[in-house]
């Protein structure tokens, strides 16, 4: 597969550097919404979260691609079912086994990956049509351009809401507190992962005129 | 009878799928354009929930749990396939979206045609599968416990996904500002939705 071009070649480094931005999955595809919000109350759980989904990604990205030519197409949703099942099962598996708190932390959300709109959505649209490594690279890049917006989400509710980052007491320590300032309780409770995405959404639209929609 | 009543409002109102846990997102932003195509997404969806939840209860519990599978024989009481749940959730829902599908082209075909395109989608919604792997984490008692909490959880998402398909169709109109438009906006009006939705935190049946 990459006998004539490297490994890195411009056009695959493409493929893992356009879902952070350009062709981000959740800001401007709009798939993968759904477990994306729920863990961003703090930063780790969410960083945690983020790895697990460039690693479903990737690797099912990669195993559906090795096997594209000997899928029957009338039952390929069960057979990419099966086997994101199987990788998040895994996952699920690992993190139980070296991070249990995290894992509990993350409760049913490591489970919905599978339902995760955009490993189906990359399987789907890139995997099924390309080799093993491009399938591969575009898996990572789209599990990142997810976990991205993860973390930027959960970098402010987490610095808003507790005053923390990853758990240590970032505004104590500048001394914050004693000027009267308060945390901000709203950004801890779920609403506001929503507003918060609309507003990077809005950050991202203003500066990138040709995503916005008529 | 009193804590089924508490179990089924408390998953629509409290608990809401949407406001809560933002689970089923994709197909709330995606298909919440009109009140008539939402509506008939959000009847699908209870149906499913309605139904897949029970199921998924029964094979948790007879299959699945630790020591569960003691009813065949006793020889079985140290098994524990807990791990296998999630590709047993997903097979059991993707074989219940076509066994309901098939069952309502059969007995109501005026209701297949109106929810027919809907009915394959809603085996990747995050919702059904959230709901089987809520009741396996909040370990509810009975199977009318797991029907009612996933009926509950099907009429808290029909809600939201209704209101708002109506508020985006009253919207159109609105000056709003370029870049919010279309994506933006819904994120923040869902939000604002979610924080009236926590009103009802709180209540006791």
């Amino acid at each position: 597969m990459s006998g004539k071009e490297p490994l890195l070649s411009p056009k695959n480094l493409r493929l893992l550097t356009d879902p952070l931005a350009r062709n981000n999955p959740v800001t401007v595809l709009v798939l993968g919404i759904c477990s994306a919000l729920a863990v961003t109350v703090k930063l780790e759980p969410s960083i945690v979260m983020a790895i697990s989904v460039i690693i479903v990604t990737a690797f099912s990205n990669l195993v559906i691609s090795l096997m594209r030519n000997y899928i029957p197409p009338r039952i390929r949703i069960i057979v990419q079912l099966v086997v994101i099942a199987a990788m998040v099962i895994i996952v699920d598996q690992v993190l139980k086994a070296y991070a249990y708190n995290v894992s509990k932390q993350l409760s049913v959300f490591v489970g919905l990956i599978i339902t995760n709109c955009i490993i189906m959505g990359r399987l789907e649209a890139f995997a099924l049509g390309n080799k093993p490594w491009p399938a591969f690279l575009d898996g990572v890049g789209n599990g990142a351009g997810y976990g991205f917006i993860l973390i930027v989400v959960a970098f402010f509710r987490e610095l808003l809401g507790s005053g923390t980052l990853l758990g240590y007491p970032v505004l104590e320590k500048i001394g914050l507190y004693k000027t009267g300032y308060v945390n901000n309780g709203m950004m801890i409770l779920p609403p506001m992962a929503l507003i918060t995405l609309g507003i990077i959404i809005w950050v991202q639209r203003s500066r990138n005129k040709d995503l916005i929609e008529s | 009878m009193e804590n089924l009543a508490n179990i089924f409002v408390k998953s629509i109102f409290i608990d809401n799928m949407i406001f809560a846990y933002f689970l089923g997102m994709c197909s709330y932003l995606a298909v919440s354009k009109t009140v008539k195509t939402s509506t008939g997404l959000g009847v699908a969806v209870i149906f499913v929930l309605g139904f897949t939840v029970p199921v998924n209860y029964l094979i948790e519990n007879y299959l699945l749990k630790p020591g569960a599978m003691q009813w065949l024989s006793p020889k079985l009481a140290s098994v524990d396939l807990s791990f296998l749940s999630f590709i047993m959730f997903i097979a059991v829902i993707a074989s219940m979206v076509q066994l309901v599908e098939m069952v309502i082209e059969k007995f109501s075909p005026a209701l297949y045609s109106s929810l027919g395109i809907f009915l394959p989608l809603i085996a990747v919604n995050c919702a059904i599968l959230g709901g089987s792997l809520f009741m396996q984490e909040r370990q509810y008692q009975s199977i009318a416990e797991a029907t009612a909490f996933g009926l509950g959880s099907g009429v808290g998402w029909f809600l939201a996904i209704v209101g708002i398909a109506a508020i985006r169709e009253k919207i159109r109109y609105s000056n709003i500002p370029a870049p919010l438009r279309g994506l933006g906006i819904t994120f923040i009006i869902t939000g604002l939705m979610g924080i009236a939705f926590m009103s009802f935190m709180g209540i006791k049946l």
